[in-house]
């Protein structure tokens, strides 16, 4: 398409990939694709104790599983929670994408999606997702962590960060009101959530939307707590609005409702991005 | 797969199915939409796959302030019974990959639920039509041998217009090239529609072309194009508009405005 100035402007269509022609593939292309698609596959490393006992066709008991996506989400639980010493790593989730950096080595990998068990509880779960997990491995990656996960009992929460222009709302939206916090649950999820409902035509997608999806097709009580934040990097203000929905897990996670400066810094500062616009 | 959100497993025998192909303006999309919320269907199931990019949020045709905290997935199943009538509303894109296995999948699912008929809605993109295609109506319809062996009579009364075979190098008269069905920006339309030629499933596409923008009211020329047909509504054309606008269509060009600026 040429617009009035002639610059040939490739149109954009929101709906669908403008090559849906099927070429037919012949098969060296077949076989790329085959290759492409098994290196995106998720995959989950265990501890010999969890592994063996998969492996023996007992799933990991489990009656909470807290899930953190995003950098102010897991970095909340790691303030607030995994700071007490009583948890162990348990295993890791890997995947490989378009955004995994090449080269980064296997160490930031597998940091970046974390079991943890508790040590005097082993049915309470904990896992931060600090990775981008493209479109394509979402459902996978759901299929295959919730398949390790004993269904009986099992109650999910999941802490996620989004970004405040992302909502939408009759009234504008000024600069005060965020960081705030929504809700969305499944139809097994009976409690009172601690906040407001998202509300129509606000939808949730990602990670959450995956297990969401998940847990209402499986009727598995689940509650998304979506922080909407108006700061790009983790802050202690945005990852502080996560703190009434711990309240609602109070016995089984034994938050720290007061951490220290030291603590926070420590997780807070290293994003602090070196602006080069007054150098 | 289906998976039902009922007890019992729904029955579909002798239903006709309705479901939009994600395509440009995501119009099939907008008049399913409208379907559902104006004949108060009931949601009895999802279609769980992996070829649709996850979403989800609350009841988009929420009408009161019970029945707004109710989880909706990307693809779920509603009915009409009394209509003999189901929906299938797609809510995300299809994995640009999986758009075959997903094609598939519909195609197995409609052949063993019993469906008698299956209506996909789409459209496509306005700006790639060729000259034939730019006079008269910018609706189109495509329907398979087996569909057409049942409906021609009324085909033939609606005096639709079919969709054209366009040459596969305009302009250039090679008598080996022949003319192909070419529905671009329609997403799994066109190979939906071959897939069920193939596999003999009854099966008619509505289409419209159009481009990206408001298209608020190409769901509603094509909703009433297929009412044409289906009788779902009395005299839609009627004022006051009968089809219902649901709550999820608000906002749909993003939120307020700062009062700061006037």
């Amino acid at each position: 398409m040429a617009t009035f100035f002639g610059e040939v402007l490739s149109v954009y269509s929101r709906a669908v990939d403008e090559d849906e022609e099927e070429l037919d593939e012949n098969e060296e292309d077949e076989e790329i694709h085959r290759e492409l698609e098994e290196k995106r596959q998720v995959h989950l490393q265990w501890s010999p104790e969890v592994s063996e006992s998969l492996k023996s066709g007992n799933k990991m008991p489990c009656s909470d599983f807290i899930l953190a996506v995003g950098h102010n989400a897991a970095r909340f639980l790691s303030v607030y929670v995994l700071t007490s010493e009583n948890w162990d790593a348990v295993g890791h989730a890997s995947v490989w994408n378009e955004r995994s950096r090449a080269g980064a080595g296997t160490s930031s990998e597998e940091s970046a999606c974390v079991f943890y068990r508790r040590k005097d509880d082993p049915s309470v779960v904990i896992c931060q997702v600090t990775c981008y997990v493209a479109e394509d491995q979402l459902f996978q990656w759901t299929e295959k962590v919730f398949d390790c996960l004993e269904h009986r009992q099992l109650n999910v929460t999941v802490l996620s960060d989004c970004s405040v222009a992302e909502y939408k709302t009759a009234d504008y939206l000024c600069s005060s009101s965020a960081p705030f916090l929504r809700s969305l649950h499944t139809a097994a999820f009976t409690a009172q959530p601690v906040c407001q409902s998202l509300e129509q035509p606000n939808i949730v997608t990602g990670l959450p939307a995956a297990v969401l999806n998940h847990c209402e097709v499986h009727r598995i009580a689940t509650v998304v707590y979506q922080c909407y934040s108006d700061v790009t990097g983790p802050d202690s203000v945005s990852m502080e609005t996560f703190k009434p929905a711990l309240t609602k897990l109070g016995k089984s996670i034994q938050s720290d409702p007061s951490p220290s400066t030291d603590v926070l810094r420590k997780f807070v500062r290293s994003t602090n991005i070196q602006s080069n616009l007054y150098i | 797969m289906f998976i039902s959100s009922q007890n019992s497993p729904p029955s579909f025998k002798d239903f006709t199915l309705v479901l939009p192909a994600v395509a440009v303006g995501n119009v099939g999309q907008l008049a399913v939409d409208l379907i559902v919320s104006t004949l108060n269907m009931t949601r009895v199931g999802y279609i769980h796959t992996d070829c649709l990019i996850p979403m989800t949020g609350n009841n988009p045709y929420s009408t009161r302030k019970e029945d707004t905290e109710e989880l909706h997935t990307p693809a779920e199943v509603y009915t009409a019974s009394e209509l003999k009538m189901a929906v299938l509303q797609i809510r995300a894109p299809v994995i640009q990959s999986k758009s075959k296995k997903f094609r598939q999948l519909l195609v197995s699912w409609i052949k063993a639920s019993g469906f008698s008929r299956t209506v996909v809605l789409s459209s496509s993109q306005a700006y790639q039509r060729d000259d034939q295609q730019m006079q008269g109506t910018p609706l189109r319809y495509l329907v398979t041998p087996s569909l057409l062996k049942v409906s021609a009579d009324v085909l033939k009364e609606l005096g639709w217009k079919e969709m054209e075979q366009v040459s596969a190098y305009p302009g250039l008269s090679d008598a080996n090239a022949e003319p192909r069905l070419y529905v671009p920006g329609g997403g799994i339309t066109k190979g939906l529609y071959t897939d069920s030629c193939a596999e003999d499933v009854p099966l008619a596409v509505l289409l419209l072309f159009c481009s990206e923008g408001d298209n608020i009211p190409d769901a509603f020329t094509l909703v009433n194009h297929l009412n044409d047909w289906l009788h779902l509504l009395d005299d839609p054309s009627q004022k006051p508009n009968k089809w219902k606008i649901p709550a999820s269509w608000s906002l749909l060009f993003g939120s307020g405005i700062p009062p700061a600026l006037f």
